[in-house]
């Protein structure tokens, strides 16, 4: 199971000083987050993709090209990345690149945005989210799977023999998720291609997400990419804490309360009943947080959502440290418990790229070349059982 | 033509009174009353759900700032949209609809009316109000969809009186409004679909339109 911080870069006021960080100091504060992340032994750093104030990462691998640099051993990623509105051959060639500068320690979660207007600025039709979404990808998968592309769609300049470059590190693309709050359509993009789903889960009821992600663990079984259990899920959290539990409430409240997305709304009660923030001892975040198993099922990433709504970046280093000293070592030994041994966990550059080794080798008579569709995922997941993921592959043949 | 025995319908009821005792409520409840009458007269039996939105005032307000409903403004939400039929009320406030009645139907899914039949109903203090019914409630209604009954009623402080011979009286008016909204509700299968959250559009293909290759 991996744990890590995703970050929406938001510019926010802190309300309880009046202070407002400059351009330059949230950038800043984004990258010593991230190299934190590492230093307390957590697993992933996400940055977010806004192209309008008061947000700051537009530009999120030159963001990820630092951390590569400065860091060792974190996956590097994004929460989200714009699949509608930016060219998926800069996605392909910007992400490839990274792959190499950090050595594979680089996957994306993709999205649409939460900006209307970031449309019509990047010259498309809001109206087109989903269809720019899925056909989007569909041209990112086939730039970094085929060396060759011969490309014709709606929403982009037809390519004749186009290779992206650099190729993908080892030949191994990076592993997608596909971010969603509420679209069924992305859920089933995600199942459809054995991609993962990420649930950004803290805006929404525990019952939603529980619906969402139920629904893509059955289509991820239904296009045979294994068992509904075995598909690959990342949840968002949100928490606040300190050694007791009444002294993170009283600290934490003035930043809700004024916080862009739900201040000045329901209490902090209420949205804590409603939603999975938490705000409490660092006991109560790891109760919380393991119950967040009882409805999605056994899950691969959880990342909190720690520096907005203007809390000072040593605050934000602070609740890092007690989520490295004091919630996930705990977490990790407990989601551990219990958890079946088919259950996989979520795929990195190492395990696709021994999945595409083990996949190039003389092939059992049951596979044959139709497989190629699910390779990357079914098989870096899970050892190869005979039959399962491999031979059942529905999407290969009803797909593109 | 007369339904079979043992037939069920359920009507919803939202009122956007804010006083107590509220004459909004007063016209819903009447409304109501009415139509649940004619679908007796066709062996109907009808569950009324009625809600004042008053009572859900902060749950609206909080789903128009977090963009989710709050559990009990989500099955109030599911039950309204649910029913065969729906008698929406409101006063009017300078000029329109009170905010808190179009703030709740900003709030519920814009897809989620679609072919309800709706009958529409305003109070307020003097006739010169009376409009707002056909420039403010009935276009909204359409926008989402609805089947709003061509009979509108509106009911000022002097119609709880004996009323203008002029004019129908507000009973006549009910009457009629009643009879066309329990024609559709008698008709309607709403209540009893089943409805996919997950349902796709028709042709969806996750891996796009089909580049040409």
């Amino acid at each position: 199971m991996q744990f890590g911080i995703f970050t929406v870069g938001d510019i926010t006021t802190d309300p309880t000083t009046g202070d407002t960080p400059t351009e330059n100091a949230r950038i800043k504060a984004m990258l010593t987050i991230a190299q934190k992340v590492e230093e307390v032994g957590l697993d992933v750093f996400a940055t977010g993709e806004h192209h309008n104030p008061p947000f700051v990462p537009s530009s999120p691998t030159t963001l990820l090209g630092y951390i590569a640099a400065k860091t060792e051993r974190i996956i590097l990623s994004t929460a989200t990345t714009l699949i509608t509105t930016s060219d998926p051959v800069k996605i392909a060639e910007d992400f490839a690149t990274l792959q190499h500068v950090s050595d594979g320690r680089v996957d994306l979660t993709l999205g649409r945005g939460n900006t209307g207007p970031v449309y019509p600025w990047f010259g498309k039709d809001i109206r087109e989210g989903i269809p720019l979404a899925l056909e989007n990808y569909a041209l990112l998968r086939r730039l970094w799977r085929e060396d060759y592309v011969d490309w014709e769609g709606q929403f982009r300049t037809p390519l004749q023999g186009f290779q992206s470059t650099p190729r993908p590190l080892d030949g191994v693309p990076p592993f997608v998720w596909h971010g969603s709050i509420r679209s069924p359509e992305i859920a089933e993009q995600a199942a459809y291609y054995g991609d993962g789903f990420f649930s950004n889960h803290i805006f929404w009821p525990a019952s939603h997400t529980a619906k969402m992600v139920g629904y893509y663990r059955q289509r991820f079984e239904h296009y045979g990419h294994g068992t509904a259990a075995q598909a690959i899920v990342g949840l968002g959290g949100q928490v606040f804490m300190s050694k007791n539990s009444q002294d993170a409430k009283r600290d934490f409240r003035p930043y809700f309360d004024n916080a862009p997305v739900y201040g000045n709304g329901p209490s902090m009660e209420d949205f804590t009943s409603q939603t999975p923030l938490t705000v409490g001892s660092p006991q109560e975040v790891i109760d919380r947080t393991l119950g967040f198993r009882d409805y999605v099922g056994d899950y691969q990433r959880q990342l909190w959502l720690m520096d907005h709504a203007g809390l000072p970046l040593k605050t934000v280093l602070e609740q890092l440290d007690l989520l490295g000293e004091e919630v996930v070592p705990v977490l990790r030994r407990e989601f551990a418990k219990n958890r079946p041994a088919t259950v996989p966990d979520a795929p990195t550059h190492e395990s696709l790229r021994l999945a595409r080794v083990a996949a190039s080798a003389p092939a059992p008579a049951t596979t044959g070349a139709e497989v190629h569709h699910d390779l990357d995922t079914a098989a870096a997941i899970s050892p190869p059982r005979a039959g399962s993921a491999f031979g059942l592959s529905r999407s290969a043949g009803n797909g593109s | 033509m007369t339904a079979p025995k043992g037939k069920q319908r359920t009507l919803a009821v939202v009122s956007a009174g804010l006083s107590q005792p509220s004459s909004t409520r007063l016209l819903a409840d009447k409304l109501a009353a009415a139509t649940v009458a004619r679908l007796v007269d066709e062996n109907i039996e009808t569950r009324v759900v009625t809600y004042e939105l008053r009572d859900y005032a902060q749950d609206v307000m909080n789903n128009m700032l977090t963009g989710f409903a709050s559990p009990r403004l989500e099955t109030m939400i599911d039950a309204v949209t649910a029913a065969d039929g729906l008698i929406a009320v409101t006063p009017i406030f300078t000029t329109s609809y009170s905010g808190l009645f179009k703030s709740f139907f900003d709030v519920i899914d814009n897809r989620s009316l679609t072919d309800q039949p709706v009958l529409i109903g305003a109070t307020a203090g003097t006739a010169r109000h009376s409009l707002a019914l056909d420039f403010a409630l009935r276009p909204m209604f359409t926008y989402l969809h609805a089947v709003v009954v061509p009979t509108s009623v509106f009911a000022a402080s002097e119609d709880w009186g004996s009323g203008d011979a002029r004019v129908a009286t507000l009973p006549a008016r009910i009457e009629r409004a009643a009879g066309e909204l329990a024609a559709l509700v008698a008709r309607s299968d709403r209540s009893a679909r089943v409805l996919d959250p997950f349902e796709l559009p028709a042709g969806f293909n996750p891996a796009g339109l089909g580049p040409s290759r």
